[in-house]
């Protein structure tokens, strides 16, 4: 769901930027303040990851098809501002280098799918996980993970809607409801990539958060 | 932490490369919505600038699988470099304050 350049009016695509912006360079500062000997890599390679995996389009309806975001996996990892810092950095990469998401839309792409995917999943899962305890780690992996498509992607019609591009009546449900189904596809490549490294490194599943 | 690590990268680096050719090709969620609601020629020639390896192709390579591949294994190298350096000297900042 990478917005094009054409896409957004002026004031919504610059609103977004500037809030983006802002939530940047407070992520910066924040990790920054708390990272630790073991963030570093495990900061590389979600980075890495998240990039090579966002590039498997997977065929999901007729005609369609969807990729994974990954702001559910880094941010309940590494918690929601180094989450965010991962994503915008994937997110800038491929705008500046592959084009995909335009230039003038990247502060919406960061928002929709950097600070809507990390920090919604982060206190969600947290919320989760402090009334059912980590018993339902996977399932609440894949709720979680799933939502967060579904919810990136309202956000991404709302915007199209404020920019005058298409009524959300229109927008909303079409964009809910195709990432209801490519949220599938992210719950079950987040759940894979947390089990495999909660079986072969179990104390990096409770790496403080920051 | 170096053993998850390289593992992690070599897992990256393998579906950039050899698993990306394969992606499909159908318009992804808001392309697709673009299209059928008739909005996607909002987009037509707006790009503000030219990026160098655009649709991750890279010119040069005439066949498109491997021109993906190396695209992949351009981005996925990058992104890593970009990230934990930049973790290595917020790690730095860190220590020293």
């Amino acid at each position: 769901m990478h917005i094009p350049d054409g896409f957004l009016d002026t004031k919504t695509w610059l609103s977004l930027s500037i809030v983006s912006g802002v939530a940047l360079a407070y992520a910066v500062k924040k990790v920054g303040k708390k990272i630790g000997e073991k963030h570093v890599p495990l900061i590389g390679v979600m980075s890495a990851f998240i990039f090579a995996a966002q590039m498997l389009n997977f065929p999901v309806a007729a005609g369609t098809s969807g990729h994974f975001m990954g702001g559910a996996l880094a941010s309940i990892l590494l918690g929601p501002f180094a989450g965010l810092l991962v994503m915008s950095t994937v997110l800038i990469v491929q705008c500046l280098i592959f084009q995909d998401g335009g230039l003038t839309a990247l502060g919406a792409n960061i928002f929709n799918m950097g600070i809507i995917g990390s920090f919604f999943s982060y206190y969600l899962y947290s919320m989760i996980k402090k009334l059912a305890g980590s018993k339902i780690f996977i399932i609440g992996v894949f709720i979680v993970s799933w939502l967060s498509i579904v919810l990136s992607a309202s956000f991404c019609a709302v915007e199209l809607a404020i920019s005058a591009t298409v009524p959300l009546k229109v927008a909303l449900p079409a964009m809910a409801g195709i990432h209801s189904l490519i949220g599938i596809g992210e719950g079950i490549i987040t759940c894979l990539v947390l089990g495999f490294i909660s079986k072969i490194r179990p104390d990096l599943i409770d790496i403080e958060k920051i | 932490m170096k053993k998850i690590t390289i593992i992690m990268f070599l897992i990256s680096l393998s579906i950039a490369v050899f698993l990306s050719p394969f992606a499909s090709q159908l318009p992804d969620g808001l392309e697709k919505v673009a299209e059928d609601k008739g909005f996607i020629e909002k987009a037509e020639g707006k790009e503000v600038f030219q990026a160098p390896l655009p649709d991750y192709t890279v010119s040069f390579i005439k066949n498109e699988s491997i021109s993906t591949s190396f695209a992949g294994l351009i981005g996925t190298v990058l992104v890593f470099l970009i990230s934990y350096f930049g973790a290595v000297v917020l790690k730095k900042w860190n220590t020293r304050s």
